[in-house]
């Protein structure tokens, strides 16, 4: 695969002199850095931490930013996590994890979620702390555990063991259990699917790939890169903000376990799994379900400096979009792009590293195709023009969901500190983050690095 | 609704339509010079697959006619003769539309049976050598799929030939009818119609070619018996269908039952099955045969020329002929939340008006509301909304018990109690707060719009909107225009009751408009005849075999017998002698004995939650039995019942045009079926009396005149097409 080519570090002392901006720092306004961010090692759900809970993954992503970061717990101001699918006994599992880990037991916690961009929810909901100036250091993150999911008595064995909670004599008991009827026993199970349309998010990406006409073989060949890249990264270890779990009564976790790069060949004989026979989406071009948890620690720019950190990067301005969840679920990227440039005062060009979420191939495949289209800004966005693709040189450069995986709760931190790492290790200045999410939501932030 | 595209692969193409169509997008147009003055067909080859695009030109829908069969059959020839092509997709351009069956205007201009068995038989060659294909054909099928644009596209489906009804497309593919579903798609880098026909023609093609490589195969029925057996006999085997005897049984049950729903007042249902079972007795050549003959004989029925009329009619009106109304609903306002304000308010909300449904209490509110619900709620349980779309529908209703909001009201829908104080007083209500560019419409069944507007400060913003109960399930609005109301109010109300969905007739104001004042001399007979000793059930039966859809009794139940004694003893009033008959003192009795009908549980019958067969309610014997007047021998035979009710009806309706209510005969003829039920097989009361004679109507009318006098004198109009036999409603 060609695209594996290095990035060609001549280009990029030119590139950041034309810049439209030299920083994106306002006046008056606190700047906010991420100090450090990691994430335990994204597994495959069911492989070894299928015993666990989600307030384990999210204790092991605190421990290992504490470790990493040695910052005191007690300065800690405020922790946020994201989370989609989850555990009703630990529903503010931000609270349960942070108090798991050690911090102080005076430290609120709380819990958001927005779907595929929760975490980045988390991110923002930090960062608006700060800016406002209600705190100083905030810890935020995502957890996300799909090796155990709520399922639940449906709803009429629900209600008959309310009823029997609350009957109080035998006899009214008994005809309550006489009621009782063998269907009752049918569980529900959470399914990936939009509740304002029932369609699950497979078969939404496959009509939106149809959509754009992007074909089965451009989807596996994008695949196919994300794997290659992510092992890439993996082998040299470019993939630093993953850290080690040891999960109690198992071995310890150290790498990704979803990277297969596999061959185009065999990626061809595999059947549409949502559209059958003829859909193009399959097991292979899609992202797989994920256990993992992410945290990061967040400071204004000054306290990170008193403190004695060396900031990697600053979070800039960010948008939310939100669209038609039927026809255009997944386009969040094509919508929040164009918008957060224009808020940064930043084009396209600007951008050095580009990470977005790869919940499909297709999707990210039909994106690229609306972001090229000016028949689709202006009869869909309201705007004169395209924004432009992203050059496929600076995206995704250390492989993305598809590969590495995603924790539907925790993937929002993991593309902003791929994002910073990468400009870091490559001397761009701006990264812009993007990605859709159930609801038809989209999110995108520009991340700036922080000067050496 | 189709809410998915569906592929089927061609197995059987029977009876005579044709299609059409010329392709705007064929890639690779074939050699021959033909091509270039076919204007209803197109083709082009994909590989070793055909594309055959149907495309009529300027119509938004495509229809099997005279000019595509032909045109249909050349590109078929040439796709058998070409070897470099393995297989077809037969497709059509245009978006939301397949085949929507045979054009009726080619039906109508044919002037024998002779003429239409033949087009009926060249459409069954050019279908039996698809059939007969050795090339796979798949069909395409995007939108709209009926009569023979369903034979095009699959396997007869004689459930559907039958009762006509649509099929959703995830229905069609549990049945069996199509083979694969594709779903629409979204925006892409182009319009989502033309984007998804595209994928549909992609995804056709994939198919076709996999079919001509052998990598897929259907497994499907043969053909007809196993088709018919799917729908009726899933108890039985095919092997139980191969004994003569079990299959004699197995018509005789199919006529049963089609016998009984269509009370052997509408020939082509049995004419079918006989088709199919001259195909399966004789074999396919001489079902064709019997098909084609049974064909021509249906188009030259009366019902056909009937119905074919009635379409006519309900194109012409679901047409704003007031033009564009100078502002557009978008804030709706109705008063009341009893049935039809409810049923008002369901109708619009789910077509995203914004409504406000106000009540004067919170308990008739609650009720209202409720019902909204429930509709909307009834079609998630069918499946024809999800929870959502019903929650969002639900949405655009807001109920309350004070006039917040109308403010910002385009039009205000009156319907609370009929009562001319009540109308008065919520019309000077409104005028105080609503804006100045607001219509008041005032739904009533019979109080003249011009009363109610006499209160009004701006008499042209008042106009009359009588829907019919239930109004989620009945077509017809009859607007009522008084002289005052200005050509933008109407056009305005037009608007809103098309947007509805609603069929629109719109008359000039006067005692019981049109529906209403033709409707109670024929209760008025009603009455008459049951106090002249026909039982009630006898009543229902006479009429419902006369093709209404409800029996006459029963209708009194439906409509409410408290609803029927105010419009008696208004329309009394203001025509007379005219409208005399049975005694209203009939009615006053039931009200005052609380039989309101269904509303109440009783009227002439007991109605009763979850019994479905009401029986008879026999404290109205003795009502009955006081009132009781001595039947005249010469005019109470069964004939002459239905006679006595159906003419005055009749009569009714055609003073109505004498005297301007009526703008149309069409309109007079929608209106009498899709909101009083009038006979649809007899086409409406101007249809009747120009397929059957006017003479035939006046001698009737005399002869009960002798009888009864004044009631049946006929009107003029009536007189002069009885003594010019030229003179038609329709020309």
């Amino acid at each position: 695969v060609t695209w594996v080519t290095g990035w060609p570090l001549s280009g990029l002392s030119f590139a950041a002199q034309t810049k439209s901006k030299k920083t994106l720092a306002k006046p008056n306004i606190r700047n906010i850095v991420v100090v450090e961010g990691v994430r335990i090692p994204f597994l495959q759900s069911g492989t070894s931490y299928k015993e666990l809970m989600p307030h384990d993954l999210a204790r092991a992503a605190l421990l290992g930013l504490l470790h990493r970061t040695n910052v005191p717990k007690d300065v800690v101001d405020y922790i946020i996590f994201g989370t989609v699918i989850q555990e009703v006994k630990t529903s503010n599992v931000a609270r349960e994890a942070a108090l798991g880990a050690g911090f102080s037991d005076k430290t609120p916690a709380h819990t958001v979620t927005m779907a595929c961009i929760s975490a980045n929810q988390a991110m923002t909901t930090g960062v608006g702390l700060i800016a406002s100036g209600q705190c100083d250091v905030v810890v935020a993150g995502g957890v996300e555990l799909m090796s155990d999911v709520p399922i639940r008595h449906s709803r009429k064995m629900r209600k008959m063991l309310l009823d029997l909670n609350k009957a109080k004599t035998l006899g009214q008991r008994l005809s309550l259990i006489s009621k009782f009827r063998l269907n009752f026993l049918s569980p529900e199970l959470p399914a990936v699917a939009e509740f304002s349309t029932s369609e699950t998010m497979g078969h939404s990406a496959d009509r939106l790939a149809a959509a754009f006409a992007v074909s089965r073989l451009d989807q596996d060949e994008y695949a196919l890169r994300s794997h290659s890249l992510a092992k890439k990264a993996q082998d040299e270890g470019l993939l630093s903000d993953v850290v080690p779990f040891k999960v109690p009564g198992k071995d310890t976790v150290t790498k990704d376990n979803g990277i297969r790069p596999s061959s185009l060949e065999q990626m061809a004989k595999l059947k549409p799994a949502f559209i059958k026979p003829y859909g193009t989406v399959t097991a292979a071009n899609s992202s797989f379900l994920t256990d993992g948890a992410s945290a990061m620690l967040i400071m204004a720019e000054e306290k990170a400096l008193a403190m004695g950190y060396m900031p990697k990067a600053y979070l800039r301005d960010f948008v939310y979009v939100s669209q038609d969840p039927k026809d255009q679920l997944l386009l969040g990227p094509t919508y929040a792009t164009p918008k957060v440039l224009e808020r940064a005062g930043l084009t396209m060009t600007d951008i050095d590293a580009f990470e977005f979420h790869e919940a499909f191939s297709g999707q990210i495949l039909a994106n690229f195709k609306a972001m090229d289209s000016d028949w689709f800004a202006q009869n869909y966005m309201g705007r004169k023009t395209k924004v432009g693709s992203p050059p496929l040189e600076k995206f995704n450069n250390w492989g993305g969901s598809l590969s590495l995986g995603h924790p539907f709760g925790a993937t929002g931190c993991r593309l902003v500190m791929a994002a910073a790492n990468r400009l870091r290790k490559e001397g761009g200045q701006y990264g812009l983050v993007a990605a859709c999410a159930a609801g038809g939501q989209g999110h995108a932030m520009i991340v700036e690095a922080y000067p050496k | 609704m189709v809410a998915s595209r569906a592929i089927g692969s061609l197995r059987r193409f029977t009876a005579s339509r044709t299609l059409r169509c010329p392709g705007y997008t064929c890639r690779n147009f074939s050699a021959s010079s033909a091509l270039l003055t076919r204007t209803h067909i197109n083709y082009g080859v994909k590989g070793d697959v055909a594309v055959v695009r149907i495309n009529s030109p300027n119509s938004k829908v495509n229809t099997l006619s005279r000019e595509l069969q032909s045109e249909f059959i050349e590109v078929m020839n040439e796709i058998w003769a070409n070897d470099q092509i393995r297989s077809a997709v037969l497709i059509s351009s245009k978006p939301g539309c397949f085949i929507a069956g045979a054009d009726i205007n080619m039906l109508a201009s044919c002037k024998s049976a002779e003429e239409v068995m033949q087009l009926s038989q060249e459409g069954q060659r050019m279908l039996e050598k698809l059939e007969k294909s050795t090339k796979p054909i798949v069909a395409a099928i995007s939108g709209s799929c009926l009569g023979g644009g369903l034979e095009v596209g699959v396997p007869a489906a004689f459930d559907m030939m039958l009762t006509g009804r649509n099929i959703r497309a995830d229905r069609a593919k549990k049945m069996g009818l199509v083979d694969q579903l594709v779903e629409p798609l979204g925006p892409g880098l182009k319009p989502s119609e033309e984007r998804t026909i595209e994928y549909l023609e992609e995804v056709a093609v994939t198919f076709a070619k996999e079919l001509s490589d052998k990598k897929i195969s259907l497994k499907r029925d043969k053909g007809l018996v196993e088709t018919f057996f799917f729908f009726f006999l899933t108890e039985l085997t095919s092997y139980a269908m191969s004994i003569p005897f079990v299959r004699q049984q197995i018509y005789k049950k199919v006529e049963e039952k089609v016998r009984k729903q269509t009370k052997g007042l509408y020939p082509a249902p049995l004419k079918i099955i006989d088709a199919v079972k001259t195909g399966i007795e004789q074999g396919n050549d001489a079902g064709y045969v019997s098909e084609s003959q049974k064909f021509g004989e249906l188009a030259m029925t009366k019902e056909s020329k009937a119905l074919m009329g009635l379409y006519h009619g309900q194109v012409l009106c679901k047409k704003n002929k007031f033009g564009t109304p100078q502002k557009d609903v978008k804030h709706l306002a109705i008063l009341g939340a009893g049935l039809m304000g409810a049923g008002i308010a369901q109708v619009s909300v789910d077509k995203g008006i914004k409504t406000i449904l106000k009540d004067a209490t919170l308990a008739g509110l609650d009720r209202g509301q409720q019902q909204v619900f429930k509709g909307l709620n009834d079609k998630v349980k069918k499946k024809a909304l999800t929870s959502f779309e019903r929650d969002s529908i639900f949405s655009n209703l807001t109920g309350q018990l004070d006039y917040q909001g109308f403010e910002k009201a385009d039009m205000v829908i009156e319907a609370v109690f009929e009562d001319l104080n009540v109308k008065h007083r919520v019309l000077k209500e409104v005028e105080a707060v609503v804006p100045d560019h607001c219509v008041f419409a005032s739904n009533t069944s019979a109080l003249p719009i011009r009363q109610i507007a006499s209160v009004s400060k701006r008499p042209e913003k008042v106009v009359g909107m009588h829907y019919f109960s239930p109004v989620d399930k009945m077509q017809l609005l009859e607007i009522i225009t008084t002289e005052k109301t200005s050509k933008d109010t109407t056009a305005s109300v037009v608007a809103v009751g098309l947007k509805q969905g609603k069929v629109i007739v719109v008359v000039k104001d006067g005692p019981g408009f049109y529906t209403t004042r033709c409707l109670a001399p024929m209760m008025s007979e009603v009455l008459r005849i049951l106090q002249e000793g026909v039982d009630p059930k006898k009543l229902d039966s006479l009429t419902t075999s006369f093709g209404f859809p409800v029996g006459a009794a029963t209708l009194v139940d439906e409509v409410g017998v408290d609803v029927a004694k105010h419009v008696a003893e208004d329309l009394g009033k203001a025509f007379g002698e005219r409208f005399e008959g049975g005694s209203v003192e009939l009615l006053k009795q039931m009200v005052s004995r609380g039989f309101l009908g269904r509303k109440s549980g009783k009227g002439f019958y007991i109605y009763q939650e979850g019994v479905k067969n009401k029986s008879l309610n026999s404290d109205m014997d003795g009502i009955l039995a006081s009132l009781k007047v001595p039947p005249k021998s010469d005019v109470c035979s069964d004939e002459d019942l239905q006679y006595r009710l159906v003419t005055r009806f009749v009569n009714e309706a055609i003073m109505c045009l004498q005297e301007g209510i009526l703008a149309t005969p069409a309109e007079g003829d929608i209106g009498a079926v899709f909101g009083l039920g009038f006979p649809p097989c007899l086409g409406g009361p101007f249809r009747y009396v120009d397929l059957y004679g006017a003479q035939k109507i006046v001698d009737r009318l005399r002869k009960y005149e002798a009888a009864y006098g004044k009631p049946f004198t006929p009107c003029q109009l009536l007189i002069d097409h009885a003594n010019s036999p030229n003179k038609k409603f329709y020309q």
